[in-house]
C-alpha cells in the first residue's frame, strides 16, 4: 500500500514537450498558473482550456494518467466547492433549512473547481514530461540570479535531487520496518485516529535513525568524491537552448498576452 | 618511492558525555606503519573494531591523524593544501552500495566525481563510458540504480571512482553486504583494474578468501598492525590468525589440520587446487585429475 505513493512521477515518451528545455517548461507552468487566476468569463475559460488541451495532446501522456493526480485533491476540491456554494451571499436559488445556494455561489464554485483541477492537471504535465534530474537542473539554472541575494540555489537543487533518489529506498525501508514490527505484534490498522498515530511511533523512530545514518554515509561518500559545493563544478549534461525552445517561449508569451487581453476587454 | 607511507600513525576517538567533556579515549589506530608501492594489490584484514575502516578513511583524508605522519603520493595528509589532490588520487568505495550512489541514473552518478573536479563536458562523457566499460556496466548506463543488484551497484560505485582517474582505490569492505555471486563480481572487477590499468588497490575486508590474490596482506587487531607479509606467509600462521578472531579459509584449515596430524604438507595452502596437488603427490595417484581426488 505504501508503494502507491508516487512523487516526481515521470512518464517516458519522446514527445516535443518531453524534449523541451526544463527551463521553458518551468516558465510555461508558472505562466499557466498565473493565467488560471487571471482569466475571467467563458471566453477566458475557453482560452485556458484550449491551451491545456494543446499541451496535453502534444505531451502524448495518456489523459487518464493525469486524472489520477486529481484523486489526491478530491477532498480539498469538495470542501472548496461546498464553501463557495453555500457561503457566497446573493439571491438564493434553492434554500434548504439554513443553507441556501445562490447564483453567484454556483458560478464561483464552478470556476473554483475548474481552476483547482486545471492547476493540478497543468502542473502534472510538468512532472510527467520532465525527469526529476532535468527538473532540478532547470530550477538550479533559472533560479541562479537569486544567488546574489544569498539563496543557496545549488545546494537546494542538490538536496532535491538526492531526496528524489532516496524516496524509493526509504519507502522500501519503511515497508521492511513495518513488517518487522507487525511480526512482533504491532497493530497499525485498528483503533481510532490517535491510537493509530501512536502506533506509527515504533515505525518512525527506526526510520529516522536509519535516514540519519544514510545521510552521514552519503555525505562522506560525496566528500570522498571531491564534492566541494557548486563552485567550479562542470556538468555532464549542461542545459542548452535549442530552436524549439525559442518557439515555445514565443508561444507562452503569446498565450499570456491573449489571456490578459481577454481579461481587459471582457 | 612508496605510494602510501605511514609512520607511527595514531588516531584517537574521544568519547564525550552530554556536556562535551572527554569521558574516555579510544585509540583506533596505534602506531601503524605502512608502505605500499604503486600498482600493488594490498589487503588489510581485521575483525570488527580492529581499526581497519579508520585506516581507510585516513587514506582519503576523511579523517586526520592525531599523531604520526601519513604520506599519500608523496603528499603529507596533514597539509590542508593537498586535500582535494589526495582525494582525487585515492578514490574510495564504501560498504553500503545504496548510500554512496548520488544520482538517479547510472551514468550521471559516474559523472558526479568528474563534475566535482571540473572536467569539461566532452571529457566527462568519455570518462563515464570508459569507466563503465572497465567494470562491465556499460549496458546499464541509462538505468536507475534502484533496479540494480547489490554487486552491480557496487560496480557502479567503483566506476564512479575510476572516472576521476585515481592512482589508487581504497575499498572499505565493499563486499560485506553482498551475496556470494555479487562478491565475486566486485572482486573480479577490482582485480581486473589492478591488473590491466595498474591501479593501486587497497582492499579492506574481513573475508580471508578475498585476500589470497593480494601482493601483500596486513592484519590488524586493536588498532595495531600485528602481521604483514604475502598471503602465503600470513596463512601459514593459522593459530595466530585464529587468535585475532579471523576465519581461516576452509582449505587452509584442512591443510593445517592434516599437517598437524602428521602429513607432509607445506604451510600456507591457499587454494583447493594446491591442496589436491599436494595430496596427489603424497599418495602417488598420477594421471588422475587432482580435483576428483578431493571431491570424490
Amino acid at each position: 500500500m505504501i508503494r502507491d505513493i508516487t512523487i516526481g512521477q515521470y512518464y517516458p515518451s519522446n514527445s516535443i514537450i518531453h524534449r523541451l528545455d526544463p527551463r521553458v517548461k518551468l516558465m510555461g507552468t508558472l505562466t499557466y498558473v498565473l493565467s488560471l487566476f487571471l482569466f475571467r468569463g467563458l471566453a477566458g475559460f475557453a482560452a485556458v482550456t484550449a491551451g491545456l488541451a494543446a499541451v496535453v495532446k502534444l505531451s502524448k501522456v495518456p489523459f487518464r494518467y493525469m486524472v489520477k493526480g486529481l484523486k489526491a485533491i478530491a477532498a480539498i476540491l469538495a470542501i472548496t466547492v461546498m464553501f463557495n456554494l453555500f457561503l457566497t451571499p446573493g439571491e438564493p436559488l434553492v434554500s434548504v433549512w439554513k443553507l441556501k445556494i445562490t447564483e453567484e455561489g454556483l458560478k464561483s464554485a464552478g470556476f473554483m473547481a475548474v481552476r483547482l483541477s486545471y492547476l493540478i492537471l497543468g502542473s502534472s504535465v510538468l512532472t510527467l514530461a520532465t525527469t526529476p534530474n532535468q527538473l532540478t537542473d532547470g530550477m538550479e539554472k533559472s533560479l541562479r540570479p537569486f544567488r546574489r541575494i544569498g539563496v543557496p540555489v545549488h545546494e537546494v537543487s542538490m538536496i532535491m535531487s538526492i531526496a528524489l533518489r532516496f524516496i524509493p529506498i526509504l519507502i522500501e525501508e519503511t515497508d521492511k520496518i513495518m513488517k518487522a514490527q507487525l511480526a512482533r505484534g504491532a497493530d497499525f490498522e485498528s483503533g481510532n485516529l490517535i491510537k493509530r498515530a501512536k502506533a506509527m511511533v515504533p515505525l518512525l523512530v527506526p526510520l529516522f535513525i536509519s535516514a540519519f545514518r544514510r545521510a552521514n554515509d552519503l555525505a562522506m561518500a560525496m566528500e570522498a568524491r571531491c564534492y566541494n559545493g557548486g563552485e567550479g563544478r562542470t556538468k555532464m549534461k549542461p542545459l542548452k537552448y535549442k530552436g524549439r525552445d525559442g518557439v515555445a517561449y514565443l508561444l507562452i508569451a503569446g498565450y499570456f498576452a491573449g489571456i490578459i487581453m481577454l481579461r481587459v476587454w471582457m | 618511492m612508496n605510494f602510501i607511507e605511514a609512520r607511527k600513525l595514531v588516531h584517537e576517538y574521544f568519547r564525550r558525555d552530554e556536556e562535551g567533556n572527554v569521558e574516555g579515549i579510544t585509540t583506533a589506530l596505534d602506531q601503524v606503519d605502512l608502505g605500499i608501492k604503486p600498482g600493488e594489490f594490498v589487503a588489510v584484514l581485521g575483525h570488527n573494531g580492529s581499526g581497519k575502516s579508520t585506516l581507510a578513511k585516513h587514506l582519503n583524508v576523511l579523517l586526520r591523524a592525531s599523531g604520526g605522519t601519513l604520506w599519500v603520493d608523496g603528499k603529507d595528509t596533514l597539509d590542508e593544501n593537498y586535500l582535494w589532490d589526495i582525494r582525487q588520487n585515492t578514490g574510495m568505495v564504501f560498504q553500503n552500495p545504496d548510500n554512496q550512489i548520488i544520482a538517479g541514473v547510472v551514468e550521471e552518478d559516474v559523472a558526479f566525481g568528474p563534475e566535482n573536479i571540473g572536467i569539461p563536458t566532452d571529457e566527462i562523457w568519455e570518462r563515464v563510458e570508459r569507466s563503465l566499460k572497465s567494470v562491465g556496466m556499460l549496458q546499464y548506463r541509462g538505468h536507475s540504480p534502484n533496479k540494480l543488484s547489490g554487486g552491480q551497484k557496487q560496480r557502479v560505485a567503483i566506476a564512479g571512482v575510476m572516472a576521476m582517474e585515481p592512482k589508487c582505490i581504497v575499498l572499505d569492505e565493499p563486499t560485506a553486504m553482498l551475496d556470494p555471486s555479487g562478491r565475486k563480481e566486485v572482486l573480479d572487477a577490482v582485480e581486473a583494474l589492478n591488473r590491466e590499468k595498474g591501479v593501486t588497490v587497497i582492499l579492506i575486508t574481513h573475508y580471508m578468501e578475498e585476500v589470497t590474490g593480494a601482493d601483500k596482506v596486513y592484519v590488524m587487531d586493536h588498532g595495531r598492525v600485528v602481521m604483514q607479509g604475502t598471503p602465503r606467509q600470513i596463512f601459514s600462521r593459522v593459530e595466530e590468525l585464529k587468535s585475532y578472531r579471523l576465519d581461516v579459509p576452509q582449505v587452509t584449515l584442512l591443510a593445517h589440520g592434516l599437517k598437524k596430524a602428521g602429513l607432509d604438507i607445506p604451510a600456507g595452502i591457499l587454494t583447493r587446487q594446491e591442496l589436491s596437488e599436494v595430496l596427489c603427490r603424497l599418495y602417488g595417484e598420477e594421471g588422475k585429475n587432482p580435483e576428483d581426488t578431493l571431491t570424490g
